[in-house]
C-alpha cells in the first residue's frame, strides 16, 4: 500500500507542477496578480509531494520491500543500512526521483529567496521551473516509475551494483545533481528575462548567486566523480574522458563561462544575449548529460541503464527545451541588444576570450563524445574516440585560457592599454618563467627528461595564474599605506575570485605532476616479493581472506618502505559480494600531499603459491587535482558572502524593482 | 570604418581565430585517434588494418586462456561464433574477464595475424554484453549464450 502512495505523491506533484507551470506564466503575461501568486504555494506543495515520494522510496529500501521492483533490483537484506538508503539513487528510476527531488528543492529555494524580486519576474522563474519539473515527473510516471510492483515478490533482492557500494556513491550523485539541476535555475532566470524582455544588469545580479551555488555543486560533483573513479576502479587513473565524465564536464565548462559572462553583464551591461545563450546551453547540456548516462546509448564504464524508450523521451524533451528556448531567444533576444562599448584591450575582451575558449573546449568534447553515436546511428559502424584526442585538443585550449586569465586578472574594465598591462605583468611573467621553468628543470631527471617541456608549460601557467591572481588583489587596494585596512575593505567577491583561480592553478599543478611523474608497474608478485618504485620499496606480504558485512574479500598486504624506514601499509582488496559474482577491486592507497602510493590486486596467478597480478603506482601530487577543486568551491562560497547581494536585497525591498544601479565596486 | 564596426570586426576575427585554431587541432587529433571496431569475421576476412589501433570484440573461447607462469602475459581467443581472433596481452586483466565472457580489446594486429592488445575491457556487470560484441554475434549468425542476452542493468 505504501509504495502506491509514492506513485500518488508523484502524480499529485505532477498536478501541482502543471499549475505551477501554467498560472504564474499566464498571470505574468496578462498581469493578473492572483495567478502569479500561485507560484510560491505551488512550489512549496510540489516540494512536499516529491519529498514524500522520496521518503517513501527510502522507506521501501530501509525495510527491504522487494515487492517494489526497483528495490528488488537494487538492494539486498545483507546490504548495510546506509547503502540501502543511498541505493535510492543507485539505479535509473531512483536517480530520476533524485533529480526531481533536487529540482523541487531548488524551486523551493527560489520561492523562499525571491521575495525581493519583482513579482512578475519571480512568477516567471518559478513557472519555467514548473515546466521543467513537468517534464521529469511525466518521464518518471510514464517510463520509469520507481514504485512499480514486482510479482511474484522475490525473497531476496538482486543487490546494489558493488561498484556503487562506496562512500563516493553516497555523496557524488547528490552533489552532481545539485549542480546539474541548479542549471535549471539559471535557465529559469534566463527564460524569465527573455519573456519579460528585460535583460539588464539587475537580472544578472539576481541570477549570479544562484549560478555560483550551482557551479560550486557541479565543481564538487565532477571532482568527487574523478576521486571516486581513482580509488574505486583500481586503474590509478583520475580522468578517463569517458562519455559519462564528459557529460558532467561539459555543463561545468559552460557554467564556468556563464559565471564570467554574468560578471560582465552585471558590471557593464554587456554580453546580455550571449549570457542568456550560455544559461540555455548549460541547462541543455545537463539534460544531454542525463540522456547520455541514462539511455545507455554509450559504450561506457558507467552505463547502468539501457532502455531506448526512455532515451526517446529524454531526446524529445531535450528537443522541446532546446528548440523552444532557442526559438524564444530568436524572437525576443535581438530586442534586448545594445549597451555600452568597450575597447579591444579591456577586461571585457579577455572575458569574451575566456568564454570563446571554454565554449570551444566544450564543443570539441561534445564532438568527440557524440561523433561515435552519430556514426553508429547512421550505420557507419562502431568506432570510438581515444583519450589522446581529448588530451591533444584540450591541453592547448586550456593553456591559452590560463595565459589570458593572467592578463585578465590585471586588465581594467572598458579600456586598458597594452603598455600599462605589460608594465604590470612583466614581473609576474618573469616570476612564472623562473619559478615554473626552474622547477621543471630541477624535477626533470634522466628518466623524465622528455617531459621537461610539458612540466615547464604546466608549472609556468600555474605560477602565472597564481602570481597574477594575488597581484590583482594588490592593485585593487584602496590604500597602499595600510595594507591590512585596504585588504579588509575589498569586497568578498574579489577574494572569491582569487581563491577560485588559485584553485585552478593548484589543479593544474596536480595534473601536470601526476601526468609527468606517474610511475606504474604491472607485475606478478608472490608473497615475499619486493618491487622498487620511485624510491619506495613495495613488499608483498600475501593475501588473507577477510569477511565484510555482505562480501568476502581477498585482502593483500603491502609494506612500503623508503630509505629503509617503513612508511605505509597498503591493503587493497578484491571483493566478492554474496549476492552475485561480480568481483570488485578496492585499491589500497596511502594518500599524501605530495604523493600517493597505490596498489591494487588483479587476479590470482597459476604457478607459485599465492602469486597475484598486481598494479603498483607512485602518483606525485595527485591530491592537488581535487584540492584545487576544493579551492574553487571555497572561492564560490566566499564570493557568495559578498555584502553586495545582501545590500541589494534590502535596497530592492525599498525601491521599485530593477531600477537600482549596478554597484560599481568589486571584480 | 566606424570605431564600432572596427571593434566588432576585431571581435569577429578573435572568435574566428579561436574557432579556426581549434578546428585545425581538432581535425588532426580526431583523425589520429579514431578507433574503429572490427568483428572477428572482418579480421579473418582481412578487412582490419595492420599497424593501426582498432578494437576487436567477442566471446572469450572456452579453454583458450593460457597464462604465463612467470609474468603477466596471457593468450586467449575471442570468437563471434564464426571466426576467431588470437589475442596476446601483457597486463592485469579486468575483474570480469573469464571464458565465455564478452570482451572488447584495443590493440594492433602483428605480422602473424595475432592481435596484440594494449587494453582489454570487460564491463562491470557480468550480464552485460558490449554492444559491438552483441552485433558481431548477431551478424555471424550465432546467438549469445542465454545468460548474456539480458540487457544491462535490469
Amino acid at each position: 500500500m505504501i509504495p502506491e502512495l509514492g506513485t500518488v505523491a508523484l502524480a499529485l506533484a505532477l498536478c501541482v507542477a502543471l499549475i505551477q507551470g501554467a498560472f504564474p506564466l499566464a498571470g505574468a503575461h496578462k498581469g493578473i496578480a492572483p495567478w502569479m501568486a500561485v507560484a510560491r504555494p505551488a512550489a512549496m506543495a510540489q516540494f512536499g509531494f516529491v519529498a514524500l515520494a522520496f521518503v517513501i522510496l527510502a522507506y521501501a529500501f530501509a525495510v527491504s520491500d522487494f515487492s517494489v521492483a526497483f528495490v528488488a533490483n537494487n538492494s539486498n537484506t545483507a546490504l548495510p543500512i546506509y547503502y540501502r538508503l543511498t541505493a535510492v539513487w543507485g539505479g535509473h528510476e531512483g536517480s530520476m526521483l533524485l533529480w526531481s527531488f533536487v529540482l523541487a528543492l531548488w524551486t523551493l529555494a527560489v520561492a523562499v529567496f525571491s521575495r525581493t524580486l519583482p513579482a512578475e519576474f519571480a512568477a516567471r522563474v518559478l513557472g519555467v521551473m514548473g515546466l521543467v519539473s513537468i517534464g521529469f515527473l511525466l518521464f518518471m510516471l510514464l517510463t520509469s516509475n520507481p514504485f512499480e510492483r514486482l510479482s511474484p515478490v522475490p525473497a531476496q533482492g538482486t543487490d546494489l551494483n558493488p561498484l556503487l557500494q562506496d562512500i563516493g556513491m553516497i555523496i557524488h550523485p547528490p552533489m552532481l545533481y545539485m549542480g546539474y539541476v541548479g542549471m535549471a535555475v539559471a535557465f529559469g532566470f534566463a527564460i524569465a528575462a527573455l519573456l519579460g524582455g528585460r535583460l539588464d544588469p539587475a537580472w544578472a545580479r539576481w541570477s549570479r548567486p544562484w549560478v555560483t551555488v550551482a557551479w560550486m555543486f557541479l565543481t564538487a560533483g565532477v571532482a568527487l566523480g574523478s576521486w571516486w573513479a581513482y580509488y574505486e576502479l583500481g586503474w590509478g587513473g583520475w580522468w578517463f574522458w569517458d562519455p559519462v565524465e564528459n557529460a558532467s564536464f561539459m555543463p561545468w565548462l559552460v557554467a564556468t563561462a556563464l559565471i564570467h559572462s554574468l560578471a560582465v553583464t552585471e558590471k557593464r551591461g554587456l554580453f546580455k544575449s550571449w549570457t542568456v545563450l550560455l544559461a540555455i546551453t548549460a541547462f541543455s547540456l545537463s539534460l544531454l548529460g542525463t540522456f547520455l548516462v541514462r539511455s545507455g546509448v554509450l559504450t561506457s564504464v558507467h552505463a547502468f541503464a539501457t532502455d531506448p524508450a526512455r532515451g526517446v523521451y529524454i531526446l524529445t524533451f531535450l528537443g522541446v527545451v532546446v528548440g523552444g528556448s532557442l526559438l524564444l531567444y530568436a524572437l525576443r533576444g535581438p530586442s534586448t541588444l545594445g549597451g555600452s562599448t568597450f575597447s579591444k584591450v579591456s577586461r571585457e575582451t579577455l572575458l569574451l576570450a575566456n568564454n570563446v575558449l571554454l565554449m570551444v573546449a566544450m564543443a570539441t568534447i561534445l564532438l568527440g563524445t557524440l561523433y561515435p553515436l552519430v556514426i553508429d546511428a547512421m550505420g557507419g559502424g562502431k568506432l570510438s574516440v581515444g583519450p589522446p584526442y581529448f588530451n591533444t585538443v584540450f591541453v592547448p585550449i586550456m593553456s591559452v585560457l590560463m595565459l589570458l586569465l593572467g592578463v585578465g586578472n590585471l586588465a581594467r574594465w572598458k579600456q586598458d592599454s597594452l603598455g600599462r598591462l605589460w608594465r604590470h605583468l612583466r614581473l609576474a611573467l618573469a616570476g612564472a618563467v623562473v619559478i615554473g621553468g626552474g622547477g621543471a628543470i630541477m624535477l626533470a631527471s634522466d628518466t623524465f627528461a622528455a617531459k621537461t617541456a610539458m612540466v615547464a608549460l604546466g608549472l609556468i601557467l600555474a605560477v602565472w595564474v597564481l602570481i597574477t591572481s594575488v597581484q590583482s588583489l594588490w592593485t585593487q587596494l584602496s590604500t597602499k599605506r595600510s595594507v591590512a585596512a585596504g585588504l579588509g575593505r575589498l569586497p568578498a567577491g574579489a577574494y572569491g575570485m582569487v581563491l577560485a583561480h588559485v584553485g585552478l592553478a593548484v589543479t593544474v599543478v596536480g595534473i601536470t605532476m601526476t601526468t609527468a611523474f606517474n610511475v606504474e608497474e604491472r607485475l606478478r608478485m608472490a608473497p615475499g616479493d619486493t618491487k622498487e618504485l620511485a624510491g619506495y620499496t613495495f613488499r608483498f606480504e600475501g593475501v588473507d581472506r577477510v569477511r565484510g558485512p555482505n562480501y568476502d574479500a581477498a585482502t593483500g598486504t603491502f609494506k612500503v618502505s623508503h630509505d629503509g624506514q617503513q612508511v605505509a601499509t597498503l591493503q587493497p582488496e578484491k571483493r566478492n559480494y554474496m549476492s552475485g559474482g561480480k568481483p570488485m577491486t578496492e585499491a589500497g592507497i596511502d594518500a599524501g600531499l605530495t604523493r600517493d602510493l597505490y596498489a591494487s590486486l588483479g587476479q590470482p596467478q597459476s604457478g607459485e603459491e599465492g602469486a597475484w597480478s598486481i598494479r603498483l603506482y607512485h602518483k606525485p601530487f595527485v591530491r592537488w587535482i581535487w584540492l584545487g577543486a576544493l579551492f574553487m568551491v571555497g572561492g564560490g562560497l566566499v564570493a557568495l558572502s559578498d555584502r553586495r547581494y545582501r545590500v541589494t536585497r534590502r535596497r530592492k525591498a525599498e525601491a521599485p524593482a530593477g531600477e537600482a544601479p549596478a554597484p560599481a565596486e568589486g571584480a | 570604418m566606424t570605431p564600432r564596426r572596427k571593434k566588432r570586426l576585431s571581435l569577429v576575427a578573435l572568435v574566428l581565430l579561436g574557432v579556426g585554431g581549434a578546428t585545425a587541432l581538432f581535425l588532426t587529433a580526431f583523425q589520429e585517434n579514431l578507433i574503429l571496431y572490427h568483428s572477428p569475421t572482418e579480421v579473418a576476412a582481412g578487412k582490419a588494418p595492420v599497424d593501426r589501433t582498432f578494437r576487436v570484440g567477442g566471446l572469450v573461447k572456452e579453454g583458450s586462456v593460457a597464462r604465463s607462469e612467470e609474468d603477466l602475459k596471457v593468450r586467449f581467443t575471442v570468437t563471434d561464433t564464426k571466426d576467431d581472433v588470437a589475442i596476446v596481452y601483457d597486463g592485469v586483466l579486468p575483474d570480469l574477464f573469464k571464458e565465455g565472457q564478452g570482451i572488447v580489446a584495443n590493440g594492433k594486429l602483428n605480422g602473424d595475424g595475432v592481435f596484440v592488445a594494449e587494453k582489454v575491457l570487460a564491463k562491470h556487470d557480468e550480464n552485460y554484453m558490449p554492444p559491438e560484441v552483441a552485433e558481431s554475434l548477431e551478424k555471424a549468425g550465432g546467438k549469445p549464450p542465454h545468460s548474456m542476452a539480458r540487457p544491462e542493468g535490469n
